[in-house]
């Protein structure tokens, strides 16, 4: 009796464990089929190349190469402002902040990897679109700058946090044996400590913009939506995930505009898995 | 004159009093080594001397410890100075994840001695024929550090403080790591840099202290029970507490 009991545990929780290997297949199954359909209309090349998005138009034209830019103009705006930022937060808990506020930072850090997307992009749409358009005296400020500021806010707490816990498990002799050789603390930090932590530090970094790139609410309410070849930061872009998000519900079922769509789909999944795999390729480094 | 004076050396880590009183005189061109059962302080003692003990919150002192007659416990001390000139070698080898050339021109960098290319290449060569290690490693000059044997590691971060050009090493029980072979190689190495420079050794294996030392300190809870020429520690010492710590009764 205790013997079937352990055995149908045992099952139940390979079951589980397998479910999610088996749902993630499924998903790519799902997408594959519906997106490779485009491909009987449009050559993957003009697809990928194609420097315009028509989907209604007749015939259709289905270039995505302005979404692509657009979405790697935000998320490359977003890692220059959030990368120094959030290592120089993470040097400065791991290292510098005495323990008091140190508790209070990582709270705050908490707090903000806990804010809906919707209310970043709602909050930045009410305050930093109109900031931009002034500044910039722009004729908007649905801009990929706009977007680029509000997601860096959301891939903060994921590089900090990483970068973090990399920068605190380099081995306290590393420091010890620098400081013992007459380096200052920031001298300490900055040749040793950095490098020993750098595999962290970069995966931090890709984590941090897989997170950006797949972000789709915040974006879509603030860059403006404009499926354009963009010229400058200071333009609207439109994603590829806005593009998804906005034009899913219009799309007839079963048309070219509709496997497209999925065709968008696949290509976010390959950027984001390939981010994945490389963060993972620089975490396990750092584990060796 | 000596080159390390402690005068009624008091160190108080919180609450706990880790060091009473201590009067000790190191010498130049010796080996001192500092002996006692874990916990009697020895380390705590050798950290005062390039004051990492600061590292460690709750930290409190009170005496004075002259190194070439400056107080290095003056509230003014300047750290980075001191640390130059009294470099330390720790318990288990720790060089930085850089290359081998990497760490041992580390000093010069951090100092901003601003030495060009031949003149660092120059170091590394000199500094890595003092501690013996030039013919192994000549070659290999790029490889990464971590990739040494544990004996090499111990080497290179001796390497690594010479070309810093101190007057002290401390060492922190610098062989616990290592085994007989390499401990004897390294004790050769110390014989020969003590020509050059102070050192002042921690160590629980009494034999390597008898082997390698000049001058012998006893330590036990925080006190320094005795202290003077080797020979005499280990043969006839004064106090009751050392003859039964060296003949094995305790430690």
């Amino acid at each position: 009796m205790r013997k079937i009991k352990e055995f149908v545990i045992v099952k139940l929780i390979q079951v589980c464990g397998l479910a999610s290997i088996f749902f993630v297949a499924l998903i790519f199954l799902f997408l594959l089929k519906e997106g490779l359909s485009v491909f009987k209309t449009v050559s993957p090349f003009d697809f990928s190349f194609g420097k315009n998005w028509y989907p209604i138009s007749e015939p259709a034209q289905l270039g995505i190469l302005p979404l692509i830019s657009g979405s790697l103009l935000v998320t490359l705006g977003a890692a220059v402002i959030s990368i120094p930022i959030g290592v120089g937060c993470a040097v400065y808990i791991a290292e510098i902040a005495p323990l008091k506020i140190k508790e209070i930072l990582k709270a705050g850090i908490e707090l903000l990897a806990a804010i809906p997307s919707v209310v970043l992009g709602f909050i930045g749409m009410i305050t930093l679109v109109p900031l931009v358009k002034n500044i910039f005296h722009l004729p908007t400020g649905l801009t990929a700058l706009s977007g680029s500021i509000m997601l860096a806010f959301m891939a903060m707490p994921t590089i900090v946090s990483i970068a973090e816990d990399a920068l605190y498990s380099v081995p306290k002799t590393y420091k010890e044996g620098a400081l013992a050789l007459g380096a200052t603390h920031w001298q300490a930090i900055w040749r040793v400590m950095l490098p020993a932590a750098s595999s962290g530090i970069l995966a931090a970094v890709m984590l941090g913009i897989g997170r950006v790139i797949g972000e789709t609410m915040a974006v879509m309410m603030i860059t403006g939506n404009a499926a354009v070849m963009p010229n400058s930061i200071l333009v609207p872009v439109r994603t590829l995930t806005a593009t998804i998000a906005a034009e899913m519900g219009e799309a007839v079922v079963g048309s070219e505009h509709y496997f497209a769509l999925f065709a968008i789909g696949i290509i976010l999944f390959i950027i984001s898995f390939a981010i994945n795999v490389t963060a993972d390729l620089f975490l396990q480094k750092r584990q060796q | 004159m000596p080159k390390i004076t402690t005068k009624n050396l008091n160190l108080w880590y919180g609450g706990f009093h880790a060091l009473k009183g201590v009067n000790s005189d190191f010498e130049v061109n010796k080996i001192t080594a500092i002996i006692g059962p874990s916990g009697c302080g020895k380390s705590t003692l050798l950290r005062v001397f390039n004051r990492m003990n600061d590292l460690i919150e709750g930290v409190r002192m009170s005496g004075e410890v002259l190194i070439d007659d400056a107080n290095i416990l003056d509230s003014r001390a300047d750290l980075v100075a001191l640390r130059k000139k009294v470099g330390m070698v720790f318990q288990r080898p720790n060089p930085f994840p850089l290359s081998v050339y990497e760490n041992i021109v580390f000093g010069e960098k951090i100092h901003g001695r601003g030495s060009s290319g031949d003149k660092l290449d120059e170091i590394v060569e000199k500094s890595l024929k003092d501690v013996l290690l030039w013919d192994e490693l000549k070659d290999r000059l790029n490889h990464p550090a971590l990739m040494l044997s544990l004996e090499q590691r111990q080497r290179l971060c001796i390497a690594r403080l010479i070309a810093v050009r101190p007057d002290v090493l401390l060492m922190d029980e610098p062989c616990s790591a290592l085994d007989p072979q390499a401990t004897a190689r390294v004790e050769e190495l110390m014989r020969e840099l003590k020509n050059k420079y102070t050192i002042i050794i921690v160590t629980h294996n009494m034999q390597q202290a008898a082997r390698v030392s000049d001058d012998t300190g006893f330590m036990l809870l925080g006190e320094l029970i005795e202290f003077g020429k080797t020979d005499i520690i280990f043969t006839a010492p004064e106090d009751k507490r050392t003859e039964d710590y060296i003949t094995g009764r305790y430690g």
